[in-house]
């Protein structure tokens, strides 16, 4: 398939989800009702659709599209497919952040004390990895320094969250580790979608130097490419992305991971071709798993990554055993 | 003309010193084959040139700002590295990135037809041989269509016809007006396809000029330690290492 | 009629009426035994029934009460209990205070109250309660068990002149109560009884709601209630979902679930009479917009 078709078809399935997901909700508003109540805005009805179901499909385009070009880049930096924010840890740093601005007060008096703190958690993350992960980014390398900082990060998180004053907040670590999108409101919207909409900006131009990366680091810099920049620009735009993503939605897995790898082969395995499509293939899979959660259990708040896993480990210990094989 | 100058190119690492005072030049119409034992230094001494490497002296080549360098010199390293699978004519297509988008579609079909590619190139740059892969490699710098060509083990690994195909291509490239500098351990295809020799020894560069005054039983002994026999015949010259040296 | 037959009538009718009393509070497995004599060193474990007992306790058989008793969050009669000492509500404080009762709640710790069952001391466990007849029954209890009949019958009377004296709003208006993850109180809590005995319906309601659930913010707004009243937003992440900006749109009160809210005891009312005046002030409103 040519490529601008390809993107023009994950587009409009990212659309078609979206208008699914704005018609699906806990209440018992049917899709016809819900869709005039979005255009008309009145009463009660207008409320729910402005206010909670529009929140909630846009962020799932967000999360799920930042996660999906994040991995992308993070695989492309790292010339590895198994790097991605959750495996290798930036998530969980991500939520550690989001989980102090929370708990400390810091975001009752300032409200972007929130994606700061979750963009800084990732940023230390992603530079962290990027620095254990060596030259070459070795498959094993990159997953114990994955395995240690998400360890890290998880157990910090819930000590913090053990502290924490609010009696409520013990309970509340299952949602910064598998993420949901219940009840989030325009707010949310509005604090991650200019770290994402910069972080994307980063990400994407750094394409080129991406695809000569494919030749390795010296091929790549006798090309012209500035290494260093390459790898600045890598860190500051998967941290502004995955920090917006999980402050909002807590850390969602493998979405970094099953979308890169679906669409590779498809967009002929260039990574400046690979980030737009696993941009928009992210944001699809990520409404879809939205969708199934409120429509496998529409009484309890499932929460997305249990979704996200239930695909994405079988996927994962697929290609372990395929790297396995081949001896990487 | 004068494509590549290296004026005392040293390089240390930690105590050791690795290369020392290297002096040469690389003019055009060129093609320069960089010998030495293991070790000896040959692919410090390339990425000095390059400014890839930190170095004390000074490179013609490292001195220029990195787009320039690039549209000047392309460099095939010896990792064949290729991360994704990308198809060969997208893989050979990188070496337009200093170039931009103009005119990349030529290049690549002459890069390709160069290294007799072109039934490979929708194939899988992975699913390749080690052979076919190391060709695209050498075709993804011929695209790049730099004048000075650097090197390092190209044709190691391939078989007879491919590395003659090879030295052939360098020749090409050099009497089309480029250079090329060429590392390489068959001394043989050496002192056949090269116009000039560059030998260097424990980081020093020891001789530097034509394959015949170059490979004397002298350099022979106390560089790579074997005895060897060279002729002159109508095929051209014949260099053969026979055995090491006192046996 | 003779003396003796008087007594001998009178505490038959008092065995009679303390027996019946235990039949009516539910589900409490207590173990009534009339003692001769009030008991003179008394301790209660639980915030609920410290309320109980400062009402009806005579002055000095209270040695120690719970250590939320002078918490004005969650003790209704914070002021009254200052006076007192205070017990950590272990098995070893409360016996080195050698008490002859000890007041629990029939939730208490087992390990607690088997404890002190097996040291031999007397424990009279009460139940929780939600609703109004709840409430009188444990005073008539409260007052058998502290030996203070008299006391008892005065709150009682206070308590049905103050149940009487709450001016409810017309039917037909509606309330939620809104906690932290979004749950629902549903009528068979004592929220929900509050609530009804203001005047409200309870939008909670239903099959299998008797105890109330999670309730979605989408179905929270599309039943348009007249009144959610919801606690304080904290910094958890289910708090944060009682300040939902969605929740604007809807009239919300804070602040209202106050001590008076904590227990089924005497000072449920107030928080009643308080919500019902509230429900009175809305249906003004309601009429003066036209509705």
């Amino acid at each position: 398939m040519r490529y601008g078709a390809l993107l023009i078809l994950l587009g409009g399935l990212v659309a078609a989800l979206f208008v699914a997901s704005l018609l699906l909700g806990a209440s018992s508003l049917g899709p016809r009702e819900s869709l005039v109540a979005l255009f008309s805005g009145d009463g009660a009805a207008g409320v729910v659709m402005r206010e909670i179901r529009l929140p909630r499909a846009l962020l799932g385009v967000l999360v799920g599209g930042a996660l999906g070009l994040s991995g992308a880049a993070m695989q492309g930096y790292l010339r590895n497919p198994l790097a991605e924010p959750g495996l290798i840890g930036t998530s969980g740093s991500a939520a550690l952040g989001a989980v102090l601005a929370i708990h400390t007060g810091a975001y009752a008096a300032f409200a972007l004390a929130l994606p700061l703190a979750a963009l800084a958690g990732a940023g230390l993350a992603v530079a962290l990895i990027t620095l254990l992960a060596g030259r070459e980014g070795r498959a094993l390398r990159l997953i114990l320094a994955g395995i240690a900082v998400s360890a890290l990060a998880g157990s910090l998180t819930a000590l913090v969250l053990n502290l924490a004053p609010s009696p409520f907040a013990a309970a509340e670590i299952v949602f910064w580790l598998m993420g949901s999108l219940a009840d989030r409101s325009m707010l949310h919207v509005a604090l991650a979608a200019p770290f994402a909409a910069a972080g994307a900006l980063v990400l994407l131009r750094q394409g080129r130097g991406l695809d000569a990366l494919t030749l390795g680091e010296d091929a790549a810099a006798s090309l012209g490419v500035s290494l260093r920049r390459l790898r600045l620009g890598v860190v500051l735009g998967s941290a502004a992305l995955v920090g917006a993503a999980t402050a909002v939605a807590g850390a969602v897995g493998f979405v970094g991971l099953v979308v890169p790898h679906l669409l590779r082969r498809a967009v002929g395995a260039q990574p400046s071709r690979l980030m737009p499509a696993a941009m928009l293939g992210g944001a699809a899979m990520l409404l879809a798993a939205d969708i199934a959660t409120r429509l496998i259990a529409p009484e309890r708040d499932l929460k997305l990554g249990v979704l996200t896993a239930l695909v994405g480990a079988p996927f994962f210990l697929q290609m372990i055993r395929r790297m396995g094989r081949e001896g990487a | 003309m004068t494509l590549l100058s290296l004026h005392d190119l040293s390089v240390a690492r930690g105590p050791c010193q690795v290369l020392s005072g290297v002096r040469a030049e690389v003019r055009a119409g060129e093609v320069i084959g960089l010998l030495g034992p293991n070790g000896s230094g040959k692919t410090t001494l390339l990425r000095a040139a390059l400014g890839l490497l930190a170095h004390g002296g000074s490179s013609s080549l490292a001195q220029m700002p990195p787009r320039a360098r690039a549209r000047a010199a392309a460099w095939l390293p010896q990792a064949r590295e290729i991360a994704w699978g990308m198809p060969v004519a997208a893989l050979v297509r990188l070496g337009r990135l200093p170039h931009g988008p103009a005119g990349a579609e030529a290049a690549v079909a002459r890069a390709l037809a160069r290294m007799r590619l072109q039934d490979l190139r929708a194939r899988s740059a992975t699913a390749l041989s080690g052979g076919e892969q190391a060709r695209a490699l050498i075709a993804r710098a011929l695209a790049q269509e730099a004048p000075l060509l650097l090197a390092d083990e190209p044709i190691a690994g391939l078989d007879p016809a491919a590395q003659i195909g090879c030295m052939q291509v360098f020749a090409e490239l050099a009497a089309a007006g480029g250079a090329v500098v060429v590392s390489l351990h068959d001394l043989g295809l050496a002192a056949r396809h090269c116009t000039r020799l560059w030998v260097l020894h424990r980081g020093r560069l020891v001789a530097d000029g034509a394959p015949r005054a170059v490979l004397t039983p002298g350099l022979l002994a106390e560089v790579f330690q074997i005895r060897a026999h060279f002729a002159d015949t109508p095929d051209g010259p014949v260099f053969q290492p026979l055995a090491l040296l006192g046996q | 009629m003779s003396p003796r037959l008087h007594m001998t009538l009178a505490a038959f009718g008092l065995a009679l009426w303390a027996a019946g009393a235990a039949a009516e509070s539910p589900a409490a497995p207590a173990r009534v035994v009339s003692m001769p004599d009030p008991p003179q060193r008394v301790v209660s474990m639980n915030v609920c029934t410290d309320q109980l007992a400062l009402l009806i306790a005579a002055p000095g058989q209270i040695v120690a009460l719970s250590h939320f008793a002078t918490d004005p969050e969650m003790s209704a009669l914070a002021a009254a209990a200052a006076g007192f000492a205070q017990s950590r509500g272990d098995a070893e404080a409360i016996a080195l205070l050698a008490p002859d009762l000890v007041l629990a709640d029939v939730w208490s710790s087992p390990a607690t109250l088997d404890m002190l069952a097996r040291l031999g001391i007397r424990v009279e466990q009460f139940s929780p309660g939600v609703s109004a007849p709840d409430i009188r029954a444990k005073i008539e209890r409260m007052g058998t068990v502290l030996g203070q009949p008299e006391r008892a019958a005065q709150v009682l009377a206070r308590f049905d002149a103050s149940l009487a004296a709450i001016r409810r709003p017309g039917p037909g208006l509606r309330a939620a109560i809104y906690g932290p993850g979004g749950f629902g109180y549903g009528t068979a809590t004592l929220e929900g009884q509050i609530l009804a005995l203001a005047g409200f319906a309870n939008v909670v309601a239903g099959p299998g709601l008797d105890w109330g659930g999670r309730l979605d913010p989408e179905r929270l707004l599309l039943a348009a209630p007249d009144l959610v009243i919801a606690g304080a937003a904290g910094a958890s992440r289910a708090e944060e979902l009682l300040a939902h900006p969605a929740l604007r749109h809807l009239r919300v009160a804070r602040g209202l679930r106050d001590a008076n809210w904590v227990c089924a005891a005497p000072a449920m009312l107030d928080a009643a009479a308080e919500l019902a005046q509230l429900g009175r002030q809305i249906a003004a409103e309601k009429l003066a917009v036209g509705q």
